[in-house]
């Protein structure tokens, strides 16, 4: 009988280790899943256990923090904004049920102290309490309140990038709401028609107008075909796409210089370059400064669009389409672009034809002080020459000088820029924009302002925000 | 050295895991009020106690018996007191209660068990009192019904699961009478398919789908037939034998699977514990079971660590303390230690295994065999059901669970394994050629 025994236990090594194939099967192989299943809540819940890092403002301003309560086993953490609506959507939330969006979503890992395993190992043998990181952005707190101040309650989006580094000083989508509140009033904030909680920095999808004229004129620059001093005929009512197209005030120009075709916006000029480098090559220059695809920056996948000409069921249209690229090439045809998308071309453009990608945070600090992680700045791409970019600055700086963005001129710096005004609601409202940058010789900040549903132009709206918002963060430098 | 010192060696191991355990969990609950109770920590010296006098009492009664089963199950035992204790001081006191009742029972089984045929005697009537505690949980008034199974029964204040006992009075039974009756069995080259031969084992698969059908639970007829093929295998040497009792044992099942809504609903959720209908609901266990082992990772989360208990006061691992023991461990102690509590599962059952080997042909040595067969399918049953590797049902992992019924049982089967082995090996040293 005993080697019946022995069978018997041979029997009972094999049941074993089915257990332990079992088990390692779902504390190693399919532990991922397992963590990420709906239903598994601990993930959510052990965060809470952990203070997340702060989120400061560059000059140190806290503009989120979390508050700890009860004791011991039971010590949870919550989350608060101490800014209020200041920087509702670039900072965005993190809590419990409701889940987090903004940097608390894209720097999650690094708020929660996750992003370093190394460190939280050894924390855990020492059976020191994990901790999250500090971050660090690149918001700007004086500017942001200026930019919303100037924005005067009117609906809207306003975008400031650090043009030789991509960081983005200013982020402003109105109306805000506050971070505070989204606990209890999610819902309500979500169920509003003015759409509190989308951030129309990144997501509002806007006809850009004639300030899409910048990216027309880089192109014919940077292509070598034109230079600042072609003449091309200005007449009004030229054929476009097989439809006759007028200036604005159906102003008949004659023959006229690009640089004299952008300080009065002159759409004709403007159709028929587009249509002398053709669709492909236009194409090319969008995807150059970014169209078409999300802007590589470190913000929520699901909080970004991309700007392009979009096509039936919001379907990205590309170059074996039908488009009507001499429309596009003005900002009219069915193009739709983010203020953060305008606001990368002027920073670009300021930028010697060099495009940064947007950049929110700018260090990563551990709670004892020590830098953790610089966060890096990179190059998206070389749009067009540095002596197109210096002819296309040139050419802007006339637009502020004596065309139709005078109002965004500040006193003693020379700013450079391109207002624009798309028509909206068939004709009855007007979106009115303004891209630039400031100093002229030496850029310091690139903006873009957009304001929804106006009466007024590109020129009288948006012109004077940029100048208060440009005023705010260069004094800020100043000494 | 000899027998005895060796065992006593085999507490040191014991003795260090109980106060591992005990700091690591009152260090990890250093800030809360636990600290200024230090009270808690005699529990586990209070159980290093009772070890101490269990060895002394197996070196005055069973000088000759296996050395390291005592130690494992004092390493399980102390295993499942730092869990308890981890999880709440009310259970961990209640446990280490029952390990002194349990010490005692197993004190008095080796004391007035003198002679084991005393139970090949009275095999009838411990057949039948093994029935009867099975059907108990069934009677009105007693029976308790928990997740649709019929396995407790409450008496006032105190539960107590039958099952566990009713095992000892199955594996006994059967012991005693395939000892007896296995060379009729075996008997020429094609045995005749005859009722008198075949009878009593039809009427054991009989049983066990009554079981099924009565205490609605597959786990512990799973354990109770197991045992059953298993006796029948070392008994006969048929697998034949094993492979018809087995085809009917799984018929039966499936049948009943697709039948009784209780156990077709086990099967559906065993399949898939996630379907959004079940997951918070009556797979709530199974999921989060999982949702814990994968929390737990290679190396766990450290003893006391893991998350427990919600800021509500409510507990994310549901019957954690007996079910779903495991579960917990692998979340605490990650899949190393959990290996290493199946390794010491799997120690005892060689050394469960080994007494059989060394005791004379029969009874004692298929009571041996028979035993450890049990004790090993009890704990794949609940380690299998935690794990997903069979349908989750109430079956308590020995010497871990929280539970009077469970620990006692247990108590007595230690005690019948180191009674045979204590014969056995007095006889083996007896004879030359000595211990193998």
């Amino acid at each position: 009988m005993n080697r019946q025994v022995k069978h018997l236990f041979g029997l009972v090594v094999v049941l074993f280790a089915l257990l332990v194939a079992f088990t390692s099967n779902w504390t190693v192989f399919t532990a991922q899943s397992l963590e990420d299943n709906s239903a598994n809540r601990r993930p959510l819940l052990e965060q809470q256990l952990v203070p997340r890092g702060l989120i400061r403002a560059r000059d140190g301003t806290v503009l989120a923090e979390s508050d700890g309560s009860g004791r011991g086993e039971r010590r949870r953490y919550k989350r608060s904004y101490p800014q209020g609506t200041l920087f509702s959507h670039a900072v965005g939330y993190s809590f419990l049920e409701l889940g987090r969006a903004g940097i608390e979503q894209s720097r999650n890992d690094e708020l929660t102290g996750a992003a370093d395993s190394v460190e939280s190992f050894i924390d855990e043998l020492l059976g020191r309490t994990a901790e999250g990181d500090d971050l660090l952005t690149a918001l700007d707190p004086k500017g942001q309140r200026a930019a919303i101040q100037a924005l005067g309650g009117q609906r809207g989006s306003i975008v400031a990038i650090e043009p030789e580094t991509g960081r983005i000083r200013v982020m402003v989508s109105v109306p805000a709401f506050d971070p505070n509140e989204i606990p209890d009033r999610f819902r309500e904030l979500n169920a509003d028609e003015d759409s509190p909680l989308f951030n129309r920095a990144t997501q509002g999808r806007y006809p850009p107008g004639s300030t899409m004229k910048v990216v027309t004129a880089a192109a014919a620059l940077d292509s070598g075909r034109f230079t600042p001093g072609s003449v091309v005929d200005g007449a009004s009512n030229k054929r476009i796409g097989g439809v006759p197209l007028q200036n604005f005030g159906n102003q008949d120009y004659g023959p006229i210089s690009l640089t004299e075709a952008l300080t009065n916006s002159v759409n004709t000029v403007w159709g028929q370059v587009a249509q002398r480098l053709g669709k492909e090559e236009y194409y090319d220059y969008m995807e150059r400064f970014g169209f078409n695809v999300e802007p590589p920056m470190d913000y929520p996948q699901n909080q970004l669009t991309p700007s392009g000409v979009y096509g039936p069921r919001g379907r990205l249209l590309d170059e074996d389409d039908p488009v009507d690229i001499g429309r596009v090439a003005i900002g009219q045809e069915r193009l739709q672009v983010t203020p953060l998308q305008m606001a990368t071309v002027a920073a670009t453009v300021a930028n010697e034809g060099s495009r940064m990608e947007p950049r929110l945070g700018e260090r990563v600090v551990a709670r004892d002080g020590r830098l953790e992680e610089r966060v890096r700045t990179a190059e998206a791409a070389q749009v067009m020459s540095r002596d197109a970019a210096n002819q296309l600055k040139a050419m802007m700086a006339q637009v502020v000088k004596e065309g139709s963005g005078t109002q965004a001129a500040l006193e003693g710096v020379p700013v450079a820029g391109k207002t624009g005004t798309a028509e909206v609601d068939g004709g009855a409202s007007n979106q009115a924009w303004f891209i630039g940058f400031a100093p002229l010789d030496d850029p310091r900040m690139a903006v873009a302002v957009t304001v929804e549903r106006t009466s007024g132009q590109g020129g009288t709206v948006a012109a004077p925000i940029a100048k208060k918002v440009l005023q705010a963060l260069l004094s800020g430098r100043r000494g | 050295m000899s027998a005895r010192w060796r065992e006593l060696f085999g507490l040191i191991p014991v003795s260090l895991l109980v106060t591992a355990g005990f700091t690591s969990v009152l260090l990890t609950r250093s800030s809360s009020a636990d600290l200024e109770n230090p009270v808690t920590l005699t529990y586990g010296a209070f159980f290093l106690g009772c070890c101490l006098f269990g060895h002394l009492f197996i070196r005055a009664r069973l000088p000759d018996a296996d050395p390291y089963l005592f130690p494992l199950a004092a390493l399980l035992a102390a295993f499942g007191l730092v869990v308890q204790y981890r999880i709440a001081e009310d259970f961990a006191r209640e446990q280490a209660t029952w390990f002194v009742i349990g010490l005692a029972l197993f004190c008095a089984t080796i004391l007035f068990l003198r002679d084991l045929r005393v139970l090949e005697r009275y095999r009838y009537t411990i057949a039948a009192a093994g029935i009867v505690l099975l059907l108990l949980p069934r009677v009105p008034g007693i029976g308790a019904q928990a997740n649709g199974a019929y396995l407790a029964i409450k008496l006032g204040p105190i539960q107590f699961q039958p099952a566990e006992f009713a095992k000892l009075a199955v594996v006994v039974f059967l012991a005693s009478y395939l000892g007896d009756t296995r060379d009729v069995l075996v008997q020429g080259r094609f045995p005749r398919l005859s009722l008198r031969r075949f009878g009593p084992l039809i009427v054991i698969w009989g049983a066990a789908m009554v079981l099924l059908v009565f205490i609605r639970d597959l786990g512990s007829s799973l354990m109770f037939f197991g045992g059953f093929l298993a006796l029948l295998y070392v008994a006969t040497a048929r697998l034949s034998f094993v492979a018809a009792g087995g085809a009917m044992f799984f018929g039966g099942a499936l049948f009943f699977a697709r039948t009784v809504t209780h156990v077709q609903e086990r099967f559906t959720i065993w399949l898939d514990p996630f379907d959004r209908k079940v997951v918070e609901d009556e797979g709530y266990q199974i999921a989060q079971s999982l949702f814990a082992q994968a929390d737990g990772g290679l190396f766990g989360q450290g003893f006391g660590r893991a998350l427990f208990e919600l800021p509500t006061g409510q507990i994310i691992l549901p019957a954690a303390h007996t079910d779903l023991v495991y579960a917990l461990i692998v979340n605490e102690l990650g899949l190393f230690g959990a290996t290493g509590l199946l390794v010491a599962y799997l120690l005892f059952v060689a050394r469960g295994m080994k007494a059989a080997m060394l005791a004379g042909e029969g009874f004692s040595k298929l009571l041996a065999a028979g035993l450890t067969a049990v004790f090993a399918i009890q704990v794949f049953v609940i380690v299998g059901g935690v794990t997903r590797v069979i349908p989750l049902t109430g079956v308590t992992l020995p010497f871990v669970s929280y539970g009077g019924s469970s620990i006692l049982a247990n108590f007595v089967l230690l005690a019948l394994l180191l009674i045979v082995s204590d014969h056995a090996r007095r006889d083996r040293l007896a004879t030359p050629g000595g211990l193998v």
